[in-house]
């Protein structure tokens, strides 16, 4: 069995770990959204458009609900953590 | 319902809005800020996009044009649901460098150059004019609605709402100098109005659909049968402005004013990520509906853009018809009272501000404070800028419908982004490039979407737009470089950002950055890495008293004494005036900046310190200073296995000496040992000379040859030494020139030869004619000390001494070699060492130098000498010095 804090030192890579995968999320529900949401134009009735229309809505708003509040769950410190990797630029 | 009533109506909800603006002011100002600040009244602040536009234009857009209307609310979606990406970024450099507006973030991002604040600046002044022309005919087609004579004192209206619009916004917008301290009477009223126009929308939308239409599938009927049914999708039309949408809600100067000045927490923006979608798909949710309705119930010359107004009207549901109009006045009067604000700063900070202070002979450092003159800046700002709102609106003269004007608007702003975007996330974008793109974008748009909007014929002649200007056809408004067809929206938003975004990209990849530009583009891109920013500031000679003097004049003498004083006591320093260091300049200069702008500012503060700020090499270190450090751990490194190296020489020297101390030790022990021998004799036998009066001649004598004897003993010992001491410290001198062996072994062998000793020496002459080049007196040394040795300690009945010479690997060799017994090993192995000497002292003439000293000289030579062991006798191997030069 592992000491005390080895164990806790595991728990914390695990949640940091999460808090990537949600901020990874993050990033890429604006595209998913992009692509549902350039696709009515397919859609010949107007009622067609309006009903798809608002239920991609509604599920994106459900989407980014569950997301941000992952995200904001974390302290400011430990967020902090995870931002260096979007912030990489070339030069 | 009656127009006076009506009037009444509003009157009181204005009286309302003014009293809570009041109330949250007062409340603020005595600190009781709690849930002024929470995210729900940030989220509903953020409803300020939906204007007038939205209320009633999204209904008439509708009934045009199908769900192409819910593009304008999808844009933002996107743009919330990326907080994570672009938004918390955005929020974070607003925070962090206390940006007034968004002239100002990107004047700072590009040096605080105020020439790109003063492009913004116009940009947003001419983006915002339609805008506000457009809230103004809004409410005014919604009162004339109920008006008794339809038509008639439209102007009349627009310009009393104007008025008031003035009025409330520079009551509540100039308050306070510092833009960063948060409008709370704004802010709350907006959210106030934010959530009538929600309920008002709602009300009516769900009137339309469960009590007329009777439920959601009926509802569903209704569209399908109603003209909207068959309106398909344009694909571009929906791309574009989906696209420009979700630019313009970063870039309206509003937008920006809510969303990042008055931000108080990063953290709302999470909440607001879902709650401000939620807002938008429940504004959108009952728009086709109504629109539905209103093309079946209503004649067919009503205007589609009042259907919210008109439909509960129609169906004498007066009450629902007020509410609705309060809605529409609401959304119309939050957008103004923040554009208004927005734009006001901006023009004040970028264009009033700057002009002032260069025409003001002294600058910043003259008296009077410049508190009046911002404040005054910015509310004959606010009055202009309605004023113009107004004249766009009696000019425009309704040229088109509310959502054509809103684009053009959008449009407008959308060309900003190129340059918010480049320097947010490329640090090689540089304020030439900024420059250029906003400039080219300006006129491309004005040219292409602006000026056309007042109708065909009012500002452009016909002829233009089927020519060109000056009969250039490539010119042509609507159809730019000849290629026609186009719808004229798509091509404005088309040709301004393309060629907006190659001038920015195309300069900024050729000129060369300034160092505060490159310093400031560190701390936007990285901003989650330095959040504190890199000191801009190089300190230098500057009197903290005149920057008292110029802050008071900014900040008001009590806030800035105080933040004197705060500065003071952070660096330890009793009193008022702390000292100039760079980070106090900094500080300074974010305060100010959260009054009058970052270029006003930095310029102000320039001046003061007299114009050096950062320079190259400062910038090279700040930049560098990751590198430097990984740099230094590398030398620490390198120095400490240096270290280890060297402790471990120092240990090895040290048992160096150790050991001859040792040696060195044994060496006096023997040498005054060596030295008292002989002593003690001559003392002793002196004595007996002394004191012997009668002593017989032959005994005296016999005494006097002992001490004679001695004291050349000694005088040889110290010959030894000496000769020893300078041949092992090198300072022999040896007198080289060409010899033959045979002539020195014969003087070797006559200055050794004895009559009374009986050794025999066996010579081999042929061998012995080798020519040398070397010191011949000392090698005949070695030679005549090798046969002495032989005499003295050869035990042999008849001493034989074998002299051999021989050529062993191209070197001559001289072996000695006697018939004696020989030594022992452990003798061999000292035996060339100072006093070493055999076991036999019979004949111990010698001090026990003399092997010694032939092995320092033959070395000294060239040459070696060593012991040879072999079966019998004693045998030494002289090896001489390779022949350098034939003899001469």
């Amino acid at each position: 069995m592992a000491s005390g804090p080895e164990r806790r030192r595991l728990f914390l890579e695990r949640e940091s770990y999460q808090r990537r995968r949600w901020a990874d999320a993050a990033r890429l529900l604006p595209l998913v959204g992009f692509v549902l949401l350039l696709l009515p134009v397919l859609l010949k009735t107007t009622n067609d458009a309006l009903v798809y229309i608002f239920s991609v809505w509604a599920l994106l708003i459900i989407a980014i609900g569950i997301v941000s509040r992952r995200l904001s769950q974390a302290s400011p410190e430990q967020r902090e953590e995870a931002t260096p990797n979007d912030s990489s630029d070339p030069m | 319902m009656s127009y006076d009533l009506l009037a009444l109506v509003c009157a009181a909800y204005v009286v309302v809005l003014f009293a809570v603006a009041f109330w949250a002011d007062k409340r603020a100002e005595a600190g009781q800020v709690g849930w002024l600040n929470s995210p729900l009244i940030y989220t509903l602040s953020l409803s300020i996009y939906c204007t007038a536009w939205t209320f009633y234009g999204a209904v008439g857009y509708a009934a045009r044009s199908g769900m192409e209307f819910v593009t304008i609310y999808l844009g933002p979606t996107l743009v919330m649901i990326g907080w994570w990406v672009f938004l918390r970024r955005l929020v974070r450099i607003g925070r962090t460098q206390r940006i007034t507006s968004i002239a100002d973030l990107i004047s700072s991002r590009y040096g605080k150059s105020n020439l790109i604040g003063v492009l913004v600046s116009l940009l947003a002044v001419a983006g915002t004019m339609p805008y506000i022309a457009l809230q103004l005919q809004s409410v005014t087609l919604s009162f004339d609605v109920f008006a008794t004579n339809p038509g008639e004192n439209l102007n009349q209206t627009a310009f009393v709402v104007a008025a008031g619009l003035a009025v409330f916004t520079i009551l509540f917008g100039t308050r306070k100098l510092d833009v960063n301290a948060r409008h709370h009477g704004v802010v709350i009223a907006i959210a106030v109005e934010a959530v009538v126009k929600l309920v008002a929308l709602l009300a009516v939308g769900v009137f339309v659909v469960f009590a007329f239409a009777g439920g959601v599938g009926p509802m569903l009927d209704v569209i399908a049968a109603s003209e909207i049914a068959e309106q398909s999708l344009k694909p571009e039309r929906w791309t574009v402005i989906f696209a420009l949408s979700a630019m313009a809600f970063i870039c309206l100067p509003r937008m920006f004013q809510v969303m990042v000045v008055e931000n108080y927490d990063e953290r709302h923006l999470a909440t607001a990520s879902w709650a401000f979608p939620l807002y938008l798909f429940l504004m959108s949710l009952f728009v086709v509906p109504i629109a539905a309705i209103g093309l079946n119930e209503l004649p067919a010359d009503a205007n589609p853009d009042l259907f919210v107004l008109t439909v509960p009207l129609a169906f004498d549901r007066d009450s629902l018809a007020l509410l609705a109009f309060l809605g529409g006045f609401s959304s119309a009067t939050s957008m103004v009272i923040v554009a208004a604000l927005a734009v006001s700063t901006m023009v004040s900070n970028h264009i009033v501000m700057p002009i002032w202070l260069s025409r003001r002979q002294g600058g910043a450092t003259v008296s009077g404070d410049v508190r009046d003159v911002v404040m005054l800046s910015r509310r004959v700002s606010i009055g202009a800028l309605l004023g113009l709102g107004y004249l766009y609106f009696v000019y425009s003269g309704g040229s088109g419908s509310l959502a054509a004007i809103g684009l053009i608007a959008f449009t407008g702003m959308a060309q900003v982004m190129p340059a918010m975007i480049g320097g947010i996330f490329w640090r090689g974008a540089t304020r030439y490039g900024a420059a250029a793109g906003l400039s080219v974008g300006l006129a491309v748009w004005l040219w292409c979407s602006f000026l056309p909007s007042f109708g065909h014929a009012n500002l452009i002649p016909a002829a233009v737009f089927q020519n060109g200007p000056f009969g250039l056809s490539f010119l042509r408004p609507h159809a730019l470089f000849g290629i026609e067809g186009i719808d004229p929206l798509i091509h404005a938003v088309f040709w301004s950002l393309l060629l907006n975004s190659l001038a920015f990209c195309a300069v900024s990849l050729v000129t060369m950055p300034t160092p505060l530009e490159r310093l400031q583009a560190v701390s936007f891109v990285n901003v989650f890495q330095f959040s504190q920013g890199a000191p801009g500031w190089t300190g230098g000679e500057v009197d903290a008293e005149d920057l008292l003097m110029m802050s008071q004049r900014i900040l008001g003498g009590r806030e800035a004494q105080d933040l004197f004083i705060s500065v003071a006591h952070g660096q330890g320093k009793e009193g008022y005036l702390p000292d100039v260091t760079p980070a106090f300049l900094e500080r300074l200069e974010r305060e100010l900046a959260g009054s009058v702008g970052a270029a006003t500012a930095h310029a102000m503060l320039l001046q003061i310190t007299g114009g050096e700020a950062v320079s190259v090499e400062d910038l090279m270190k700040v930049a560098d200073e990751a590198q430097q450090i990984l740099e230094y751990s590398n030398q620490l490194e390198a120095k400490s296995a240096e270290l280890g190296r060297t402790a471990l020489q120092l240990q090895e020297a040290n048992e160096k000496l150790m050991a001859l101390s040792v040696q060195k030790d044994a060496f006096l022990s023997q040498i005054s040992h060596e030295l008292r021998t002989p002593m003690t004799s001559i003392r002793s036998f002196s004595d007996i000379l002394m004191n012997g009066k009668d002593m017989s001649p032959d005994e005296r004598q016999r005494y006097s040859q002992i001490i004679h004897d001695e004291a050349i003993r000694l005088t040889r010992l110290l010959d030894d030494l000496l000769d020893l001491s300078v041949l092992e410290n090198g300072q022999v001198t040896l007198n080289e020139q060409s010899v033959m062996l045979d002539s020195i072994l014969d003087r070797a062998v006559a200055a050794t030869g004895r009559p009374e000793q009986e050794l025999t020496i066996k010579r081999n002459p042929p061998m012995e004619a080798v020519p040398l080049y070397t010191d011949g007196d000392r090698l005949a040394q070695v030679f005549i000390n090798l046969i002495t040795n032989a005499q003295k300690y050869c035990d042999a009945e008849k001493q034989e001494l074998e002299i051999d010479v021989d050529h062993l690997d191209g070197r001559t060799v001289v072996d000695f070699i006697d018939n004696g017994s020989g030594v022992s090993s452990d003798v061999q192995s000292v035996m060339f060492e100072k006093f070493a000497r055999g076991t036999d002292h019979r004949a111990a003439g010698g001090a026990g130098l003399g092997l010694a000293i032939c092995r320092e000289v033959m070395r000294r030579l060239g040459g070696d000498i060593s012991y040879l062991p072999q079966g019998k006798g004693t045998a030494f191997r002289v090896t001489l010095p390779k022949a350098r030069r034939a003899a001469a």
